[in-house]
């Protein structure tokens, strides 16, 4: 009988980290978007190197530091009693850090997309800059929201280099299914990985079916001027 | 009463320009900052509204400082009681026509105001639609009330005309008339059409090349030759006809065209599509009332 545990996993891992995202990535974009220091090319560059990087290379560093033998997870160990090696914990910092551009690059072409007299216009009639992100900002870039939320949960959910290399295959800490398929191929059973890969396949087209189908009516209704 | 005495490096598509401006603007007049595009109009209203900083100078309205670069007062926008409207509208997209309203009210405010500028503004019939639906005079009139729910002392217009045809133009300088009147405005008005200053100000500020180069009523201004014409229109050249040994020059007044007869010697200096001054002063005109 085949076990579930990987595909439960596998979705909590990409929510969690989906909400994260929204929460880190959000800010990021904001202060990308908007801030004059000229110094932000170097955030951006960083923000942006897990498009490039093999994901085993990613994996490879995370798994250096989080190790309890370094500095920073001896710390972690000491005073915080928190493991990131081998548990849910660790693998929810990895995809959020390995996701990240997926979240903050659509979100910043969204800020960049609104007319700066918007922002303007909302400010002289004596709203605050929290105000403007709430009512002017984040409602009239619903599409690019979307398109954070859709690639960093299905990019999560593809993952595979940094999960083994981070997390291993610990059943029910850290066995997401990209994890089990390559498992079950490796022992020979094909029927098992088999139906894996097809719920994981059939589950990843229905959810961006989804969500693109809503992004199409979103532009319809509210194309910026 | 507003003194305004700025300056500040600009960079523009023609290299640096030092934009030099100093002008007061009594309470309640009607005054136009008008000059070529890139010549600091904008610049000007954005400084005012506190959209935009300038490198020194400062600004006083009734008394109290928005902005003085030497003791470093500077209000933010919000705090400046003013309405702008924006030479694109600058409508939320995301919100009715009443919603973009009711964003503008403050805290507290009494919601009343909301149906009266709805009302005055004739958008009561088209207060529940998105602003992407709406024509450009119904936006521009949607981004006008909005500017005036705080009620501001101080309104302040970047060429809110310029994307509209000449008949809807006409009606929506009558609500600007109107409203400026009705809540005791102090307006100050970006704008290209001299006929359209002529309708609307008391006062024009023409601006090149970031400094004041001349002040005054618009006829003070604008009619430079030393004609007291009794009788004066602006207008604009539409077409130029030789007929026999005489030019009839049709020309575009308000939404009326007239014909005038020039002869040779006048048309050497005009062309289609400039702007000229008709007057008259050889006979007395008769006002009659229309049936």
């Amino acid at each position: 009988m085949i076990d579930f545990e990987p595909i439960f996993l596998t979705l909590q891992l990409a929510f969690t980290t989906t909400v994260i995202l929204l929460i880190v990535g959000l800010p990021l974009a904001y202060w990308l978007t908007y801030s004059k220091t000229k110094s932000k090319v170097i955030i951006e560059a960083i923000v942006s190197l897990p498009l490039v990087l093999p994901p085993s290379v990613l994996g490879f560093y995370l798994l250096i530091a989080f190790s309890p033998e370094n500095a920073f997870g001896k710390f972690l160990d000491n005073y915080f009693d928190i493991r990131l090696v081998f548990t849910f914990t660790g693998l929810v910092i990895s995809s959020v850090l390995y996701s990240l551009p997926f979240m903050v690059q659509p979100a910043q072409s969204g800020f960049k997309s609104i007319s700066k007299n918007l922002i303007d216009a909302s400010y002289t009639l004596g709203k605050s800059k929290w105000q403007t992100i709430f009512h002017v900002l984040l409602p009239n870039m619903k599409t690019a929201l979307l398109t954070g939320i859709v690639l960093s949960f299905a990019h999560t959910i593809g993952e595979f280099g940094v999960v083994l290399m981070v997390g291993g295959s610990i059943p029910n800490e850290t066995k997401v299914v990209s994890i089990a398929v390559f498992d079950e191929v490796t022992a020979m059973n094909y029927h098992n990985a088999n139906v894996y890969s097809a719920i994981l396949l059939i589950f990843s087209f229905v959810v961006l079916l989804a969500i693109y189908s809503i992004n199409h009516r979103f532009s319809k209704i509210s194309p910026l001027p | 009463m507003i003194e305004f005495k700025i300056s500040k490096k600009l960079q523009s598509a023609s290299g640096t320009m030092i934009l030099d401006l100093d002008f007061q603007v009594k309470e309640n007049d009607f005054v136009t900052l008008y000059g070529a595009s890139g010549s600091g109009k904008t610049t000007t209203l954005q400084i005012l509204s506190g959209l935009m900083n300038p490198d020194e100078g400062f600004v006083k309205v009734k008394d109290s400082f928005w902005l003085d670069t030497n003791t470093k007062i500077n209000l933010p926008p919000q705090k400046r009681k003013i309405g702008y409207v924006f030479q694109d509208y600058a409508l939320f997209p995301n919100m009715s026509v009443r919603e973009n309203l009711l964003f503008a009210l403050e805290k507290g405010q009494d919601k009343t105001i909301i149906d009266e500028l709805l009302q005055t503004m004739e958008l009561v019939s088209l207060q529940h639609q998105k602003p992407n639906h709406l024509s450009g005079g119904q936006q521009q009139r949607v981004a006008l009330a909005r500017a005036l729910v705080r009620q501001p002392d101080i309104l302040l217009l970047d060429e809110p005309l310029s994307a509209i045809d000449t008949e809807m133009r006409l009606k929506l300088q009558d609500y600007l008339l109107e409203v400026h009147r009705k809540y005791n405005l102090t307006t100050i008005l970006v704008s290209h059409d001299i006929s359209e200053i002529y309708k609307l100000s008391d006062q024009v500020i023409v601006i090149e090349n970031g400094t004041i180069t001349k002040q005054g009523t618009p006829s003070e201004v604008f009619s430079s030759h030393s004609n007291s014409g009794k009788f004066q229109f602006i207008g604009e050249i539409l077409k130029i006809e030789k007929e026999n040994f005489i030019y009839i020059v049709s020309v575009l007044i308000g939404s009326n065209i007239v014909k005038v007869i020039a002869m040779e010697e006048e048309i050497k200096t005009l062309r289609t599509g400039e702007k000229i001054v008709v007057s008259s002063k050889a006979f007395n005109p008769i006002l009659s009332k229309l049936k």
